[in-house]
């Protein structure tokens, strides 16, 4: 049974024809201990379809453990946008981008093949003159209308600077990581694991945030 | 789980950010994309630009008081919005802000992405934001326990112990909601309960859900998260300590009218004022919905409010 009603299914076939160049969906699952593996593998392997731009590559965690350092990756399930090159950009969802969440993984894809929102020069200019590592984390629930919005501005910065990766974190398949975060609200965004914002801010208050770091 | 997919990504609009659009609307809740609706039907060309895309209508659990539908989530509903207003191909620019805008026979919007829109009219249905309680604890816990957002944040506190503060739909339902996946809900009211009495019905129904009627909230407390809440039993005019995990506050709604307090008439409650066809102290701008002086915010007023303000700026586009 599929995952997507053809309402959906059509719309992101739509959506996808908007797509600049290809993207790789590199999906990292593992046998145990991943309740959610199944469906996000299922989830991926249908979306996959729905464009011949998009083309999946299926790892585990553990055997295919070079690739996960490649992409950074140490939980599962995973999933890492690469772009035409095949080249990491430091955009990552951790847990299935359902519910709400399909919006920030649909504009993920989007943005990773060329085919996002632009922004003024100032601000491109300020995101690029970054020059220190930046973690974003983004905890979300898939209820949430809110946190795809956090979600795709952690991405967009990632996309516009090396040295900036942004990833979603769904908050209940990673309840661990959450409650080490003190997560009771989202989306909660956390900056190289120290600075933390709450709600779906503008990018002006990530940029300030960054600023912070030292 | 049953997985859900609620995509509201569509085809990528194109902008002109150069052009002078006929009316750009400000809200996408349902008083904009029923402006948007009926402005573009009338054949104006016209922009829409919006925080969220719903509003709102986006965060309520279920809605069973518009006509025609009995019973439907926010959500589904503000898909059935959005769709029904996409048919007419009407550009949309989602999560976007506008900060100010600048009067003028060009009206020009100043937007949160940097950018600038230019309008001859515009409508403002910016609706409204969450109203806090005012209490010591309140801002030091949010998003950490304290909330503004049920549907969000409910999935964080399953099998634990809840609080919810208001009287009013928007309360109930979350109390109704929460007690699917929460151990125990509170209920704390200071005075009595506002909400449509099938709401309250099927709250006391309900085993795990607690009532507690003629409590003032005065204080948050906790340590790195919230632990208790305290409140003042009117009655006695004792203070009671409930252990909480969570405060879900859904005490009613403040105007989102702030970007425009220096331009527009606002009332004491910072409403825009409005005429009965939506006109504000400023020509040209019209406003609707939750954001205005219009008594009632519902759902059905606001799309009607829209309808209105739409037909009124192509009035003004005619006579201009």
């Amino acid at each position: 049974m599929s995952l997507l009603n053809e309402e959906v299914s059509g719309q992101l076939n739509e959506v996808f024809e908007g797509m600049g160049s290809d993207v790789t969906i590199a999906l990292f699952t593992k046998e145990e201990n991943c309740e959610t593996c199944g469906d996000t593998k299922s989830f991926m392997e249908e979306v996959s379809t729905l464009s011949d731009q998009l083309n999946l590559e299926i790892y585990d965690l553990d055997s295919d453990s070079e690739k996960a350092e490649a992409y950074k990756v140490d939980k599962a399930p995973a999933i890492v946008l690469l772009n035409a090159d095949k080249k990491y950009q430091g955009v990552k969802f951790y847990g299935i981008p359902a519910g709400h969440e399909i919006n920030s993984f649909v504009t993920g894809i989007m943005e990773v093949s060329g085919a996002g929102e632009d922004l003024p020069e100032d601000v491109l200019e300020q995101i690029k003159g970054i020059d220190k590592d930046v973690d974003i984390k983004v905890f979300v629930t898939l209820s949430c209308p809110h946190c795809p919005g956090a979600v795709a501005k952690a991405h967009k910065l990632a996309l516009l600077n090396d040295r900036i990766s942004g990833e979603m974190i769904e908050a209940q398949t990673f309840s661990e990581l959450s409650q080490k975060f003190d997560v009771s609200g989202v989306p909660k965004i956390v900056i190289n694991d120290e600075f933390e914002l709450v709600g779906n801010q503008p990018l002006d208050k990530f940029l300030e945030e960054i600023g912070k770091i030292n | 789980m049953g997985l859900e997919f609620d995509l509201s990504v569509k085809k990528k609009n194109t902008f002109d950010y150069d052009k002078v659009y006929d009316l750009a609307i400000i809200g996408g809740g349902p008083g904009g994309l029923s402006a948007a609706l009926y402005a573009k039907r009338k054949g104006i060309d016209i922009v829409l630009v919006s925080g969220t895309i719903g509003g709102q209508v986006s965060d309520t659990s279920s809605v069973e008081n518009y006509l025609g539908i009995e019973s439907m989530s926010g959500e589904e509903m503000v898909k059935a919005f959005k769709k029904h207003v996409e048919s007419y191909d009407v550009p949309m620019l989602d999560s976007i802000r506008v900060n100010s805008i600048e009067q003028g026979k060009e009206k020009i919007l100043m937007l949160d992405n940097g950018k600038k829109l230019k309008s001859k009219t515009v409508i403002i249905g910016t609706g409204s934001l969450n109203r806090k309680l005012g209490v010591p604890g309140e801002d030091k816990y949010y998003g950490k326990g304290v909330t503004y957002c049920a549907i969000c944040d409910g999935p964080l506190f399953t099998d634990m112990d809840v609080m919810v503060a208001g009287g009013g739909n928007s309360a109930v339902e979350a109390a109704i909601d929460l007690s699917k996946t929460a151990s125990s809900v509170k209920l704390v009211q200071r005075s009595v309960l506002r909400a449509d009495q099938v709401l309250i019905d099927r709250m006391e129904s309900l085993d795990n859900v607690e009532l507690y009627i003629g409590h003032q909230i005065k204080e948050v407390k906790g340590d790195n998260l919230v632990s208790a809440v305290v409140a003042k039993n009117k009655e006695t005019g004792e203070d009671v300590t409930f252990e909480t995990s969570a405060l879900f506050v859904e005490i009613g709604y403040i105007p989102n009218t702030k970007f425009v307090e220096d331009l527009i008439e606002l009332n004491d409650a910072n409403e825009i004022v409005i005429n009965d066809r939506n006109e504000t102290s400023e020509k040209g701008i019209f406003a609707i919905g939750d954001a205005t002086t219009v008594p009632y915010k519902q759902i059905i007023i606001a799309a009607s409010e829209g309808a209105k303000a739409a037909l009124s700026a192509v009035d003004y586009l005619n006579k201009n």
